[in-house]
């Protein structure tokens, strides 16, 4: 009946524990309380949540688990939380808390094994692997690896570097364009399906959508597993109902928001 | 709490991955539900559930080390209403393809396997329930398409305890059910309003089974 139901998942930023960068839609009390959104969303028929923790503070492991335990109280989805995870410790504290997945970027880039010790202490199903990827001529692939939000190169080339992961013990890579990050051009759909057929892993797509068709674009071009998007469903400018609707006329299968 | 009439429901909580949301899930479900390894408890519980995440020989290892391998063991024997989910309805088997050489509890005693090839792995998705006709009460309350999260590399071999099949490349065994024990392949507590109904549902088993036995 259904072999492979592509996810739509929203991402929302998180400072110190509330939610950042204006989401602004529907009727809600508080439009920075975590918990809030995520049930808006799950009702809106998200399949998953992912947290981007951009808290600078040294404090923010702690308010991130406040954050984890309390949506792991009240919402029912899968929800991912990345953003400055460096160790295994982290790790534990955050899906002990009721986070599904962890993702890591910048600690794996540095220290790949904690990929691998991730990977056997948890199971490789909650390690997320994000990869931040650019246009670079001088990697094989034509994709470097970015780290610190894009600042700073790696030399590492995006496909290989996937790959990598994988062999290492990721579950799954959140891959994005940081050519497309915040232009709402679409997704980098030769990055995307460079990296989705080199690995055996799902990928979600992210980075650009400014559209439902960069979605469905995603799915049909780039071969994600997954699409990831924020500013055209914090905005209120389109819920995610109506991008599993517009997925689904374009035959793509989904699971139908209640 | 004193004074709680609500059910029972005895987590097994032997030190690993997220056991949190089975916790919250079942008291959502209007359970009293707690994380423990106390033997008194989880005698006293109503219903047992065995949660899971991550790997069938770290899983296997920690059940070994807190001894709730054998209160396991004892509790689905005693008959009391006992749930595994996930990697905690892998370890009911004999063993995995996953960990060759490592035991489980062998209360089936079949195989655990990798999802067969040319789809992704782990399957991490949501995807439908697939009765194949069985009317059994974990689906109570379900609408006819029921979407559940799944998260898995590997499956258990299916048998006739099977009740639930997911379509994923193969018919993958999705829910299988013996008297007192349940199992899911799927994560009830993350699969949103219809997860919350198969574990209010286990709980109202699990109240029943207590009323006809004592």
């Amino acid at each position: 009946m259904t072999v492979r139901a592509i996810r739509v998942i929203p991402c929302l930023d998180v400072d110190a524990g509330r939610v950042v960068k204006g989401v602004n839609f529907v009727d809600i009390r508080d439009a920075g309380d975590p918990v809030e959104l995520a049930a808006v969303y799950d009702d809106q028929g998200a399949d998953e949540l992912v947290f981007l923790d951009i808290t600078a503070s040294s404090d923010r492991r702690d308010t991130t688990v406040k954050m984890a335990r309390a949506v792991a109280e009240k919402v029912f989805i899968p929800f991912t939380i990345g953003g400055g995870i460096r160790t295994v410790d982290d790790v534990r504290r955050l899906l002990m808390a009721g986070a599904d997945k962890v993702s890591v970027n910048t600690a794996a880039v540095k220290r790949p094994e904690l990929v691998a010790e991730v990977g056997r202490e948890f199971g490789r199903q909650c390690c997320v692997v994000a990869i931040d990827a650019k246009s670079s001529s001088d990697t094989g692939s034509g994709f470097e690896v970015f780290t610190h939000g894009g600042r700073t190169r790696t030399g590492l080339d995006a496909v290989d570097w996937a790959r990598e992961v994988v062999r290492l013990g990721a579950g799954e890579i959140l891959l994005t364009s940081m050519d497309r990050d915040g232009t709402r051009s679409g997704f980098d759909l030769v990055l995307t399906s460079a990296v989705s057929s080199a690995v055996d892993v799902p990928v979600i797509a992210s980075g650009g959508v400014g559209s439902l068709q960069h979605l469905v674009d995603g799915v049909v071009e780039g071969g994600a597993d997954a699409v990831l998007a924020a500013s055209i469903f914090h905005f209120g400018e389109h819920t995610v109902a109506e991008a599993k609707r517009r997925m689904s006329d374009c035959g793509i299968t989904v699971r139908p928001p209640e | 709490m004193p004074g709680d009439d609500r059910p029972l429901i005895a987590i097994l909580d032997y030190g690993i991955g997220n056991l949190h949301s089975a916790h919250k899930g079942f008291d959502h479900a209007g359970a009293d539900a707690r994380l423990t390894s106390d033997r008194g408890l989880i005698a006293d519980a109503v219903g047992v559930v065995l949660p899971g995440v991550g790997a069938f020989e770290p899983c296997m290892r920690a059940l070994h080390s807190t001894g709730l391998d054998e209160v396991s063991l004892e509790r689905i024997e005693a008959g009391t209403p006992f749930f595994g989910i996930c990697i905690g309805m892998q370890v009911l088997f004999a063993a995995s393809e996953e960990a060759p050489g490592c035991e489980g509890l062998g209360v089936i005693d079949r195989t655990v396997r990798l999802i067969p090839g040319g789809v992704k792995r782990p399957q991490m998705q949501w995807n439908v329930l697939d009765r194949q006709g069985f009317d059994h009460p974990m689906f109570d309350g379900l609408p006819e398409e029921a979407w559940v999260y799944f998260v898995h590399s590997y499956c258990a071999e299916s048998g006739p305890e099977m009740i639930a099949t997911c379509d994923y490349g193969t018919d993958l065994m999705a829910a299988m059910a013996r008297d007192n024990l349940w199992a899911a392949q799927f994560h009830p507590e993350k699969s949103g309003s219809n997860g919350l109904r198969i574990l209010k549902n286990f709980v109202t088993m699990a109240v029943c089974y207590a009323g006809v036995s004592g």
